[in-house]
């Protein structure tokens, strides 16, 4: 069978975006290697899904229609993936590097006695061989990393590769693959307050540091933020601080986030919080000392007091719609 | 209990990385090493249960000589015993490769359970935790900020993107740990002095019949992309300032 797989990431019935990104990558590596793509849906319920992934590229999906898959395990999921690795011989496989991705990578590669390029942010095909483009050192260096083993499997940054429509319907096969025993069980998931979006699949930051003084003038960020439909984040200073909770914490002891648009305020731009925001497509610092490092970062620079310009920054965006 | 931690050392977080001379490897020269943080909370956890339950707490490392510093940095904090696997070119190698070593060097060591950070803040790769469990033929619980033993199990809190997942697998077990699990202790003066009569034990890849040959290579390294210069935005007033900005989002830069 060879070609391209992806592996598809679903939740509640559906697939999360990080799945159609993927696909639209792969379908680009595939071309490059004269080879298709075929997707791999491990779980029940999902047979209309399936047939739809042809939209992104997709010619053919493997369906595992299994109540031991129905909720994500590494053990699981590796299993099941190494067993139809095996028969379907495939010559690069890619997913998200997503929580569920980065879990399921090393115990994957470990049954495949292969490698992965985790976290990629580009990738190309160089001599018949996918040749991954990853961020190290929190993005202070980007290292071209080739997988000498095969399959060679890469996990995709959420929110950096497009998702491209081609149309077409995929032809879906059903399998059923080897699970064994999976020890982890599931006992619940607790929905988080709110339903915010994490700050790796964020669109939108509004990230603040030291200089919001007090856990309480976040809230002027979280207004802005949900004018904007964006999650907000924190430096690590704000977060040692007590102000804001370490989920929020972005920077390379914290997340590396990827959103179309980071708006840093009070944030004076420490090689640790650059390293973890630098990749952001359009960064904005809001700061009102002019020789702060983050203003050598951002492409819009507002050199004024943060409680004064985010409100009012909040009032137009809200004019805006 | 038998609790296993293992250890990587890193370049500081405030270390300038530069791209060394073969172009597929950083400069080492100028670099302070410390215990990669993620590993701080895993020493902590394991210090924490050994106080409640009993047992031995033994941290592995794998790498140049100087790992032996980051591993004496854990014995001060309270570890009783180290192993460290000596191989000078270890450091960069294939995460895959790591895994098996140390799962090599884990495994006549038996234990309960086994911590490590849930990435290293170099490589960022994150792949050993669960790797090294599928070598050692444990199960895996990644990136855990709450975690409760009961008798011969684990039950750990994982935050997912908008969810919390509450996971729980029977011992031994492979935990890898991310910050909010606890605070790692600060080494006392007393610790860094018995620390240094602790026992450190050195094994070769020869003495664990394995290699550092993996599956994956760089084949460059080059500085991250560049930026075009950022454009200042003027204003006399914030309304002014936040109009200005607002239309270069919208029109400039097409983002809100």
């Amino acid at each position: 069978m060879a070609g391209v797989w992806v592996i598809a990431e679903h939740r509640d019935g559906a697939f999360r975006k990080i799945t159609f990104e993927a696909a639209s990558a792969a379908k680009t590596v595939a071309d490059g290697l004269g080879v298709e793509v075929t997707a791999v849906v491990l779980g029940g319920g999902l047979e209309a899904a399936c047939a739809d992934l042809g939209k992104y590229g997709v010619a053919k999906v493997l369906y595992a229609d299994s109540a031991d898959l129905n909720v994500y395990s590494t053990e699981g999921y590796a299993a099941a993936v190494a067993d139809l690795a095996k028969s379907g011989a495939p010559d690069v496989i890619i997913f998200g590097a997503s929580m569920q991705g980065k879990d399921l990578a090393g115990r994957l590669a470990a049954k495949l006695d292969t490698s992965v390029a985790v976290d990629c942010t580009a990738l190309k095909v160089d001599g018949g061989k996918l040749i991954a483009t990853r961020p190290i050192y929190a993005g202070k260096i980007y290292a071209d990393v080739l997988v000498t083993g095969a399959p060679q499997i890469a996990t995709l940054r959420p929110n950096v590769f497009d998702v491209v429509e081609t149309g077409g319907s995929a032809a879906v096969e059903k399998v059923s693959p080897a699970v064994g025993a999976i020890k982890v069980k599931q006992v619940e998931a607790l929905a988080e307050e709110g339903g915010k979006i994490d700050l790796t699949e964020a669109t939108i930051i509004v990230s603040g540091g030291r200089g919001m003084k007090e856990a309480d003038n976040f809230k002027i960020l979280e207004a802005l933020a949900d004018a904007l439909g964006g999650t907000v984040g924190a430096s690590r200073s704000a977060v040692d601080a007590g102000w804001r909770s370490h989920h929020d914490q972005v920077g390379q002891t914290g997340k590396v986030v990827t959103p179309n648009l980071y708006i840093a305020c009070g944030i004076s731009g420490a090689i640790q919080h650059l390293a973890g925001m630098g990749s952001s497509k359009v960064i904005v610092a809001i700061n009102k000392d002019a020789d702060a490092p983050i203003h050598t970062k951002a492409d819009f620079c507002v050199v004024a007091d943060l409680f004064d310009v985010v409100p009012a920054l909040t009032e137009e965006c809200k004019k805006l719609g | 209990m038998n609790i296993v931690v293992c250890i990587k050392q890193v370049p500081d977080t405030e270390s300038q990385i530069k791209i060394g001379a073969d172009g597929k490897s950083i400069a080492t020269d100028d670099i302070k090493w410390v215990m990669n943080p993620y590993d701080e909370f895993g020493v902590e956890e394991a210090l924490r249960i050994q106080k409640a339950k009993g047992g031995t707490v033994t941290v592995v490392g794998a790498g140049p000589k100087r790992v032996t510093e980051a591993l004496r940095t854990a014995l001060a904090m309270g570890a009783d015993k180290a192993v460290l696997v000596e191989d000078e070119g270890l450091y960069g190698a294939d995460p895959m490769a790591v895994a098996k070593i140390l799962a090599a060097a884990i495994k006549p060591l038996t234990p309960d359970l086994v911590f490590l950070g849930q990435r290293a803040i170099d490589d960022d790769a994150g792949l050993v935790g669960s790797a090294l469990a599928e070598y050692l033929d444990m199960p895996n619980l990644s990136v855990v900020t709450k975690l409760d033993l009961g008798e011969g199990s684990v039950t750990i809190q994982r935050p997912v993107e908008g969810q919390t997942l509450v996971l729980e697998a029977p011992l031994p077990a492979v935990v890898t740990t991310q910050k909010g699990l606890n605070e790692p202790r600060y080494a006392s003066l007393p610790g860094i002095m018995k620390a240094k009569k602790k026992p450190l034990e050195v094994k070769s890849l020869a003495d664990l019949g394995v290699d550092a040959a993996g599956k994956a290579s760089v084949a460059a390294l080059n500085p991250p992309p560049s930026r075009a210069a950022g454009k200042t935005i003027g204003g006399e007033t914030p309304q002014e300032l936040a109009a200005a900005l607002a239309k270069a989002l919208r029109d400039e830069a097409k983002v809100i």
